[in-house]
């Protein structure tokens, strides 16, 4: 199992550097397809299966075939970018090395105990004590269940502002590319409806 | 399943999307990449502690966060569609001519 998240890791942490790396868009985006994978490996490790599959659904799905078709439909030049990466790399990779390093350390520095969870089974009866659920072994609940049951009643207000999101994000993005072409040809319905047949039909002479 | 290795993978996923945007302003549609990945880093930290403290408040920000992130993602791309019918390109150093 951790070598499993090993792997998601690595594959993971890389896919992303690549992301921000590669010479193309196209590879960009089919890293953050590879990076969103691996995301959902690690959430299966984490037993949130749910998440998973909703994560590969909405990202891959969704966002990464959006990503890939704006960025097939603008055609987009492959571009140097060894005068940008040159220009930024100094002082972006020691803002990133210093915000990495603060992490780091802060992690293995702020949580000690949860750190030496890391050194092995027998350490972690010690540091997180368990505790028998009696509910548990009458009845339990898979995750989509307990959240389905949550959201619904306590995180109402915010289920009905993803959905007020979802709906502004709809109808902005309808608004903004529809395009008024006076070319195309679109249909009228009343004028089409009260055509009368004798006028339409004329006489070739 | 330790917390502390996802935990590490979060945030450094969120600081390569940091990074990314830094390093890649050039490019308008990889700065929307990276802001993706910074949402996707942040989504595994909040899913993380979510199993790992027992509390499914995680999960369900999670959840409204990959709403945000889609919509974001839609209406970025949306903006991104329209500049470049109005300009020819994508090159997010003339943005600034947008200004009145």
């Amino acid at each position: 199992m951790n070598l499993f998240l090993a792997a998601f890791a690595a594959l993971g942490i890389s896919s992303s550097i690549m992301v921000i790396r590669a010479n193309n868009p196209v590879y960009s985006v089919l890293y953050l397809i590879l990076v969103f994978v691996n995301v959902s490996g690690i959430l299966i490790l984490q037993g949130l299966d749910f998440f998973a599959m909703i994560f590969l659904v909405v990202y891959v799905g969704a966002i990464a075939v959006l990503f890939l078709f704006v960025v097939m439909m603008l055609n987009i030049k492959v571009e140097e970018k060894q005068e940008s990466m040159l220009r930024y790399l100094p002082v972006g990779g020691g803002i990133g090395l210093i915000f990495f390093l603060e992490v780091v350390i802060g992690l293995d520095k702020e949580f000690v105990p949860l750190n030496l969870l890391s050194l092995g089974p027998s350490y972690e009866s010690e540091i997180l004590p368990e505790y028998l659920h009696w509910g548990e072994t009458l009845a339990q609940k898979t995750g989509i269940e307990a959240i389905g049951q949550v959201i619904y009643t306590y995180y109402f207000y915010y289920f009905f502002m993803a959905s007020f999101i979802l709906l502004v994000a709809m109808i902005g993005a309808i608004l903004l590319t529809l395009h008024n072409d006076p070319k195309v040809k679109r249909q009228e319905v009343f004028e089409q409806n009260a055509r009368e047949f004798s006028r339409t039909i004329q006489k070739a002479s | 399943m330790s917390l502390i290795h996802s935990l590490h993978v979060s945030f450094v996923v969120f600081l390569l999307g940091l990074v990314g945007i830094y390093l890649n302003r050039k490019n308008i549609i990889l700065v929307l990449m990276s802001i993706e990945l910074m949402l996707l880093g942040i989504n595994l930290n909040l899913l993380s502690f979510s199993v790992s403290l027992d509390d499914l408040l995680g999960q369900v920000f999670a959840l409204f966060i990959l709403t945000v992130a889609a919509a974001e993602s839609a209406i970025g791309l949306a903006i991104l569609v329209i500049y470049f019918r109005l300009r020819g390109t994508i090159d997010i150093e003339f943005i600034r001519l947008m200004k009145g």
